[in-house]
């Protein structure tokens, strides 16, 4: 990690949240890639690779449940925390600063209307 | 006057629309961040606005040229306030991450850590570096975050203002040689130290810039290498019974290291016994000496709030607005940045609309502000009383050392020194029952005769 570099470095593979833990912040990557995977029965399925820039687990912002997803860096990874507690205290004051977020989960039920249509599409050709 | 403004413009000419000319005077970070939420509030209204900003230095440059006179200190609360806008600040950018505050007394020096354990501080150089930078390997804050401004679609004249007049109607501005030129909107955001200001004290509408104080900032090479082995990633905090002095810090940068002092009518004699103070030498380099320095400026910095920083179609933000106390004047100028282009975008640009929607902001950070001199006046009498100074440490070093104890103290001091929490939350801290019990204990404590000769 250079000296400049803000957050906290993970190595490959490092596990940054798991799935069923309880949320207190989200996250936002300032380099490298997260794979972010949902594991059931001991199976791990991953749903897709998040890149620089991007925010994750945001929902643990706005609802009390456990985190839906596990997060482990890909490769080396460096990631900016958000406190819960603090940024929604922000947000009360500064509503706006919500948009951000707003838009990235707009986006994510955006995908997953689109996932979930495909979905529909292959079971009814079979 | 239904339907009318003071300055005799119909309420609804009181709004920005399509094509309206912005002029920001100003392109440090309250200028570039009010242009930057101005631009990124029309886009999500649909609205397209003209924005300049007028701004004469270049701050890729090194000081005196491109420098904004400031310690450097891009706060925990700020960092993350960025991040959730979408703008994270590149390590080419940061000097250095801080991950802890170092209390230096003359009873001791304690360690504080941060809460989470991850560098959410940054140390920064408003411009390009110190008069003597050779060669940087990191580039200015100011124009970093300018040059996301600008690819916002904001432009910059590098040309300063030389007039300003708000006579009825729309306010109109002239460059060197320039003819004046009529915009919708004028924000003023410099520093108190801008001679621009002369321009809106001297005519008549009622704007007094805040009351100001004398720092001190100076900045020695001590190269990367050995600013890791000495200062390392923390930054160096003052408590020490010098008179005069209210606070005083070492912020490791890259390269160099930048000393400033607070305090009141700040002179040499200060900057001497506080540089020569054994506390200071023991966290410098054996062969350091106090001279020569790379660089070195006394800016003054505000003290509170402006007279009347708003009018229609006028508006002040950052320090010629308001600012923090002492602290995180960076985050202060994004606050009220961002107040204002909300403001503009959304409830118009009347002083009824500033008023109602944006001196709010300011007035919030100005009563944290009176509450903030509160805290100071507290810790002038720590830095009196030995024995204070004793329970501080002892209590500090308690919670440093065992991971399972609460860490009110390390907590306040953390706030106060960062500049993280409004002064409201750090007093509210302080002020509970289960803190002041074992502040008094230790307090009690470190006032008996054994205490002191253990010491």
């Amino acid at each position: 990690m250079g000296k400049g570099d803000l957050g906290k470095s993970y190595s490959d593979g490092e596990v940054i949240t798991r799935q069923g833990d309880v949320g207190n912040c989200m996250y936002v990557i300032q380099q490298g890639k997260v794979q972010v995977l949902v594991e059931r029965d001991g199976v791990e399925t991953p749903l897709r690779v998040a890149n620089e820039g991007e925010f994750l687990g945001e929902m643990a912002i706005f609802d009390h449940e456990e985190r839906s997803a596990t997060l482990r860096s890909l490769g080396e990874a460096r990631l900016l925390t958000i406190d819960k507690k603090n940024f929604l205290k922000r947000i009360h004051k500064d509503p706006s600063l919500a948009v951000g977020l707003v838009r990235t989960m707009s986006k994510r039920v955006r995908d997953l209307s689109d996932e979930v249509a495909r979905l529909k599409g292959n079971v009814e050709r079979e | 006057m239904k339907g009318f403004t003071r300055s005799g413009g119909k309420r609804e000419d009181l709004q920005l629309v399509d094509g309206s000319k912005v002029a920001v005077i100003g392109g440090g970070p309250a200028g570039s961040f009010v242009s930057y939420f101005l631009l990124e509030m029309a886009e999500r209204s649909g609205l397209e606005l003209d924005v300049e900003i007028f701004e004469p230095r270049d701050f890729s440059c090194v000081a005196p040229k491109g420098c904004n006179m400031c310690g450097g200190i891009i706060s925990e609360t700020l960092v993350q306030n960025l991040a959730a806008e979408g703008i994270n600040l590149p390590s080419t950018i940061v000097q250095r991450g801080i991950e802890s505050y170092m209390l230096h007394m003359d009873v001791g020096s304690v360690r504080i850590e941060t809460p989470v354990q991850e560098k959410r501080i940054g140390s920064v150089y408003r411009g390009a570096g110190p008069r003597d930078l050779k060669n940087s390997k990191w580039g200015s804050f100011d124009n970093h975050i300018e040059k996301l401004t600008v690819a916002k679609g904001a432009r910059v004249t590098r040309e300063r203002v030389v007039d300003v007049s708000l006579n009825g109607g729309r306010p109109k501005i002239a460059i060197k040689g320039g003819q004046p030129e009529p915009y919708d909107l004028l924000v003023v955001a410099v520093g108190v130290n801008s001679a621009v200001l002369k321009l809106f004290t001297e005519n008549g509408q009622g704007y007094r810039r805040p009351q100001t104080t004398k720092t001190f900032i100076t900045e020695y090479y001590l190269g990367e290498e050995t600013i890791e082995k000495t200062l390392g990633d923390s930054m160096h905090v003052f408590l020490l019974n010098i008179p005069r002095l209210e606070f005083a810090a070492i912020i490791p940068k890259g390269d160099y290291a930048s000393v400033c002092l607070l305090g009141e009518s700040i002179d040499k004699e200060l900057v001497k016994a506080f540089l020569d103070s054994p506390q200071v030498k023991a966290c410098m380099p054996d062969d350091w000496s106090s001279d020569p320095r790379s660089c070195q400026c006394s800016p003054k910095i505000s003290l509170g709030a402006a007279n009347r920083p708003f009018a229609d179609r006028l508006v002040f933000v950052g320090d010629c607005g308001v600012t923090r106390l002492y602290k995180d004047g960076i985050g202060a100028a994004y606050r009220t940045a961002k107040a204002c282009a909300t403001t503009a975008v959304f409830e118009g640009i009347s002083e009824a609309a500033f008023r109602r929607h944006y001196w709010p902001v300011c007035r919030s950070i100005s009563i944290d502000n009176s509450i903030g001199k509160l805290s100071f006046a507290v810790t002038r009498q720590i830095q009196k009383w030995q024995f204070a100074r004793r329970a501080l440490l002892r209590m500090t070093e308690k919670e440093q050392e065992d991971a399972g104890r609460r860490r009110d103290m390390s907590q306040v001091l953390w706030d106060m020194f960062t500049g993280s929490a409004p002064y409201q939350d750090i007093v509210t801290l302080a002020m509970h029952p289960r803190f002041l019990a074992r502040l008094t204990w230790e307090m009690a404590v470190s006032a008996l005769p054994f205490s002191r000769a253990e010491n």
